[in-house]
């Protein structure tokens, strides 16, 4: 873990290079004066030697120094502190809903194979799938928000845990969850079906265990380990969802950051919340190796 | 390990070359309903983007300020947007855009991944640990986040978003390739090459390359509705194809204000980006079956 997060750094730093021309001149406009970009040259680096800037700057990143915003002048830190919760709230949130929606529609699949509930879920998942996510946004917003006006049309709620926090959370952690819980169901369903038909299933049918109580608590927990790890594989493609539901629903996260950052070429600000955007994902690895062994415990690490 | 195992999934050579050799590969892919279905909406969004001007009532771009903002009607099937213009024909033309961004992307991430793969899989040892390593660095970073910050570092427009999503998408088609290469490499007939002195290069592409094929055509079909939804994401993002063009994501977005009053400005192109995802997703699943049962879709 620790390897890939230097690379993630190495990578992160040099995309500064990838900017045409001068970057202070970028971000400041052509109506900055000289010494204006002077000082944001030597803040960013861009005159020193590409490993003596690297060295730098992780060094203070390292110190939970990273930088301030060339816009602003806001320490980075900060301006991350203060839109982490609200992406990692809609994250957690938009997992749960494809848990929801997937786990107990995959099961139900597998258990009754090619019954209209299969189908169903089938078709229910390639729907969900091929549905671009802001677009899904846009279409739920038109609908629950602004025709039936069921839920607010954007922002989010300044209260934590409470019904209006949650009316404002339910469309976009929705229009993330929806996608995502397509690809679920069906992965779900076919790793319950693989176990369904191990002899030890059989066994336990045959010891006449209610077929309930089999399919909970003997095939569940193995089926598990595969959904586990596309789990892992999915914190990625949850959190890029993120970030364009985010800018659909106005929510005050790190995608908004990010994509306003980006637009006004604040390289500081770019950088740190790709950083933050990677530990969140090999954070996601870390406890997906660890569930592992709680679900099969011949899994082991040395 | 685990998560390995899973992600190079079953991938069985021997059965793939076995249905290659056969080649009953198309009549395969049309004889189920998923498999017609792909074909047909693929062939369709071919042959529309390929005739767009022919298929397209209007000008896509032509400003038309004596008929802004109208209704589905016989005349404009979409409606027209709030220049007038006519929203059946700029998603017509999306078609274009979507299919030759995508597939121009696609052949980038392949050129790349499937290099480096079978670099890797072929050399082994440090250059294969160094590879895989940055595979790992990649895939740690979330795809959108990693293109947005390339794109809009390189200032956004058509070569920025080839350049991000094409940087972003090859780990995939590395992690495959590399797969099958590895199991290939076992295989008698790489070692007879490599007694009769043939070059390390002309064994790659003449021996190893075309056993995995067969994985890079059914992996390849399944990643391109990805990249297409990711071309129109930036779009929408404004980090992509800028308006005028009559790219879907960007239509949507252009639409996007007027949602509650001219539904059918950012509804329609919506609807063409599901369509097309159906479509090859339909597609490459019939082909990844036709070409083998037993092998699982790539993650």
């Amino acid at each position: 873990m620790i390897p890939v997060l230097f690379g993630v750094t190495v990578i992160i730093s040099s995309l500064i290079y990838l900017a045409p021309g001068d970057p202070a001149r970028a971000a400041l406009g052509n109506q900055a004066d000289a010494e204006a970009i002077q000082e944001v040259r030597a803040d960013l680096g861009v005159d020193d030697p590409i490993y003596v800037r690297y060295v730098d700057w992780l060094t203070d990143v390292l110190q939970g120094d990273m930088g301030t915003s060339i816009v602003t002048g806001e320490p980075v830190s900060a301006m991350i502190a203060e839109r982490l919760p609200a992406t990692l709230e809609l994250s957690i949130v938009a997992m749960l809903i494809t848990f929801i929606i997937a786990l107990p529609l995959g099961v139900a699949a597998a258990v009754r194979q090619y019954s209209w509930l299969d189908t169903g879920s089938m078709i229910f998942a390639i729907f969900w799938l091929s549905m671009p996510s802001f677009w899904l946004g846009l279409i739920l917003i038109f609908l629950f928000a602004v025709q039936w006006q069921i839920f607010p049309i954007s922002g989010r709620a300044d209260s934590f845990l409470t019904l209006e926090w949650l009316s404002y959370l339910a469309l976009p952690a929705f229009a993330i969850g929806a996608r995502r819980a397509g690809l679920l169901t069906r992965l779900m369903r076919s790793s319950m079906l693989e176990i369904i038909n191990e002899d030890y299933i059989r066994t336990a049918k045959g010891k006449g265990i209610g077929s309930q109580a089999v399919v909970y608590t003997h095939a569940m927990k193995n089926a598990m380990i595969p959904v586990v790890t596309l789990v892992g594989l999915q914190v990625p493609l949850i959190i890029s969802g993120s970030v364009i539901i985010e800018i659909v629903f106005a929510w005050p996260g790190l995608g908004r950051l990010l994509v306003d950052s980006v637009l006004r070429r604040d390289y500081p600000v770019v950088q740190a919340i790709v950083l933050v955007y990677s530990c969140l994902v090999l954070v996601a690895n870390l406890a997906v190796d660890v569930s592992y062994t709680y679900l099969d415990p011949r899994i082991t690490y040395d | 390990m685990l998560r390995e195992r899973i992600r190079t999934a079953g991938i069985n050579l021997k059965g793939t070359l076995r249905a290659i050799r056969d080649s009953k590969v198309p009549a395969r892919v049309v004889q189920s309903n998923a498999g017609l279905l792909g074909v047909a909406l693929t062939g369709t969004l071919i042959l529309v983007a390929v005739f767009a001007p022919e298929v397209a009532p209007h000008d896509p771009i032509a400003q038309n300020y004596d008929a802004t903002n109208q209704p589905p009607s016989l005349e404009h099937p979409f409606g027209t947007d709030r220049f007038g213009r006519d929203v059946f024909s700029r998603v017509i033309h999306g078609t274009r855009w979507a299919l030759g961004l995508g597939i121009s992307i696609l052949v980038f991430q392949i050129l790349l991944g499937v290099t480096l793969g079978l670099v890797a899989g072929y050399y082994g040892g440090l250059v294969e640990a160094a590879i895989m390593r940055l595979v790992d660095v990649m895939l740690a970073i979330p795809g959108i986040v990693l293109a947005l910050a390339i794109a809009g570092m390189m200032g956004g427009g058509i070569f920025p978003l080839v350049v991000a999503l094409a940087a972003v998408g090859w780990r995939g088609f590395a992690r495959l390739v590399r797969g099958d290469v590895k199991s290939v490499m076992e295989d008698e007939y790489i070692e007879a090459a490599e007694a009769a002195a043939v070059s390390d290069v002309r064994i790659m592409l003449r021996h190893v390359l075309p056993n995995a094929s067969a994985s890079i055509i059914v992996y390849a079909t399944l990643t391109l509705p990805a990249v297409i939804l990711q071309v129109a994401a930036l779009s929408f993002l404004g980090m992509g194809v800028n308006p005028p063009t009559p790219e879907w994501g960007a239509i949507i977005e252009a639409g996007r204000d007027q949602l509650q009053t001219e539904w059918w400005i950012s509804t329609f192109p919506g609807l063409a980006i599901m369509i097309t995802v159906i479509g090859f997703n339909a597609l490459g699943d019939a082909l990844r079956d036709a070409l083998d049962p037993k092998q699982s879709r790539p993650l």
